[in-house]
């Protein structure tokens, strides 16, 4: 049961899992996820809806983690950069990534990756201004872009079709 | 400072009626809190002071869009990404589309609601300018009824607008006209995505002949709240788009807007360019220019 004053329950699954929380409602999704469930791979940046480190998909649409109360993803399903690979097998775009050179410290990289596997869900076959649109709204300070793009192209390369979350 | 979150309650109400009758309970006591961009924003900053909150985002009654013959009716949690992806609104209301494409990026397009751009009643906020050049409607609801009322003039201040404490803004409508239009929409930022406007203008006009039938323009970020130009469209109804008359309405919309300088620009620069893309607009009218970004503002002394 959830006793404590003004916190509730929050059910959600995450990665497949199902979880029920005690949390305060306005506590936000990024810290649910890296304090509570320890799922420590997104990360936060800016705290306000500027950088996209903090990306996650809800529902299948991406979103940034920071901005989303606790409460308003009850009943949600989310997926976290940890939910991507198959098991062992990496997800195509983070095999991509790897190839291309896409990361380098790794900060904007698990919300680079689901900002791209939402566009391509989205768009198999992005154009570059598609790409650009799509990932404008993540920042990385270090990589300069291009080879996150080229990541991107690999992918669509690869699997010539879609490219699943 | 970030904000001590035992202080704050979210309350998810089943329905719109449960959410009206616990406005009307305590009028003032609870705020509407739709998909959060704007207030978790705060609350991370440890600038919202209000503590109790009403989450509208599950709220069926405050979705989808409608289309009729005579209106498309948008409920007010329509996020940028819906307005994005409707065909008709991609027809007949493209500034709204081109200013929500200009919102923030993919996740805050994927969150950010209409009527929350609406209700946080930001001089600088995208998607107004565009509601007001189509003439939108909004229904605002409360436990004893709904009223509907232009969406120009809701805004009578700086962060002030015609709703009460116990209503929430429910859906907006936008007539359509089925004649031809022209139009036109620009935000001017440091930087396509993610940036506040230093200048968004929206314009809609109808021509026959080079004459300007009727005309409609908005700005957003040159006075404390986002302006309808009446003076200026009175300067150009039922005058042909000559140099005179673009010289003539960029006088009255100069008259019209009241820039300042802050942070993100200056007074003079949101002047110039104001002029510069009404120009633009004018041009457009006349199909020398293609709808859309146009050529780069002038940057000159
Ligand atoms: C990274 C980022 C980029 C952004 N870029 C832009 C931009 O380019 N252009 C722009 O205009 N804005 C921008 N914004 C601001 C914000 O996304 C928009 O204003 C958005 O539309 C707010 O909607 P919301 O549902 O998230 O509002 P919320 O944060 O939930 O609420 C905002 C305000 O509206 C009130 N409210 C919400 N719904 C209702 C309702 N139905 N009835 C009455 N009151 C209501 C709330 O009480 C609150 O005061 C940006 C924000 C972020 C974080
Ligand atoms: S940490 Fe969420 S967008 Fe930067
Ligand atoms: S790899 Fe360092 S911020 Fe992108």
């Amino acid at each position: 049961m959830c006793d404590e004053r003004h916190k509730v329950n929050v059910t959600c699954r995450v990665n497949g899992r199902e979880y029920t929380l005690c949390v305060f409602p306005l506590m936000r999704l990024l810290d649910v996820l890296r304090e509570e469930l320890r799922l420590t791979g997104t990360k936060e940046g800016c705290g306000e809806g500027e950088c996209g480190a903090c990306s996650v998909l809800i529902d299948g649409e991406l979103v940034n983690s920071c901005l989303v109360p606790a409460l308003q993803v009850n009943g949600a399903e989310i997926t976290t950069i940890e939910g991507i690979a198959d098991g062992d097998r990496l997800h195509t775009v983070q095999e991509a990534f790897i190839e291309a050179g896409g990361a380098q410290c790794g900060i904007c990289t698990p919300g680079m990756i689901l900002a791209a596997v939402s566009l391509l869900g989205r768009m198999p076959e992005p154009s570059e201004e598609d790409m650009r649109a799509g990932l404008a709204g993540n920042l990385c300070r270090c990589t300069g872009y291009m080879k996150i793009f080229e990541a991107v192209a690999r992918v669509c390369q690869k699997t010539g079709t879609k490219v699943n979350a | 400072m970030r904000s001590c979150l035992p202080d704050y309650e979210l309350v998810a109400p089943a329905n719109l009626r449960e959410a009206l009758a616990l406005m009307a309970g305590e009028p003032g006591a609870w705020k509407p809190f739709a998909g959060g961009t704007d207030l978790m924003v705060l609350l991370e900053a440890g600038k919202l002071p209000h503590k109790r909150f009403l989450s509208l985002w599950h709220l069926r009654e405050l979705k989808g869009i409608e289309v009729s013959p005579t209106a498309v009716t948008l409920g007010a949690l329509t996020t940028y990404t819906e307005v994005l992806r409707h065909p008709v609104l991609q027809q007949e209301f493209p500034c709204l589309c081109q200013g929500a494409r200009e919102t923030g990026g993919v996740a805050t397009q994927n969150r950010g609601t209409l009527g929350g751009n609406i209700a946080n009643a930001s001089p600088a906020a995208d998607s107004p300018p565009a509601l007001l050049v189509y003439d939108a409607e909004l229904e605002l609801v409360s436990a004893t009824g709904s009223r509907w009322v232009p969406y120009r003039g809701f805004h009578s201040s700086y962060k002030q607008m015609d709703l009460r404490p116990n209503e929430l803004i429910a859906r907006i409508r936008l007539p359509r006209v089925g004649r031809p239009r022209r139009h036109y929409y620009r935000k001017v930022g440091t930087r396509k995505a993610q940036a506040i406007s230093k200048v968004v203008f929206a314009g809609v006009a109808e021509v026959e002949g080079g004459v300007v039938r009727d005309v409609r323009i908005a700005l957003g970020s040159v006075a404390p709240t986002v302006l309808r130009c009446a003076k200026t469209e009175a300067v150009l109804r039922g005058h042909p788009t000559v140099e005179s008359t673009v010289a003539a309405a960029q006088a009255a919309l100069a008259g019209e807007i009241a820039p300042i300088d802050d942070f993100r620009s200056t007074a003079k620069y949101r002047r110039r360019v104001s002029l510069n893309l009404l120009a633009v607009f004018l041009q457009s009218c006349l199909g020398t220019v293609e709808q859309g970004p146009g050529p780069e503002p002038w940057y000159g002394a």
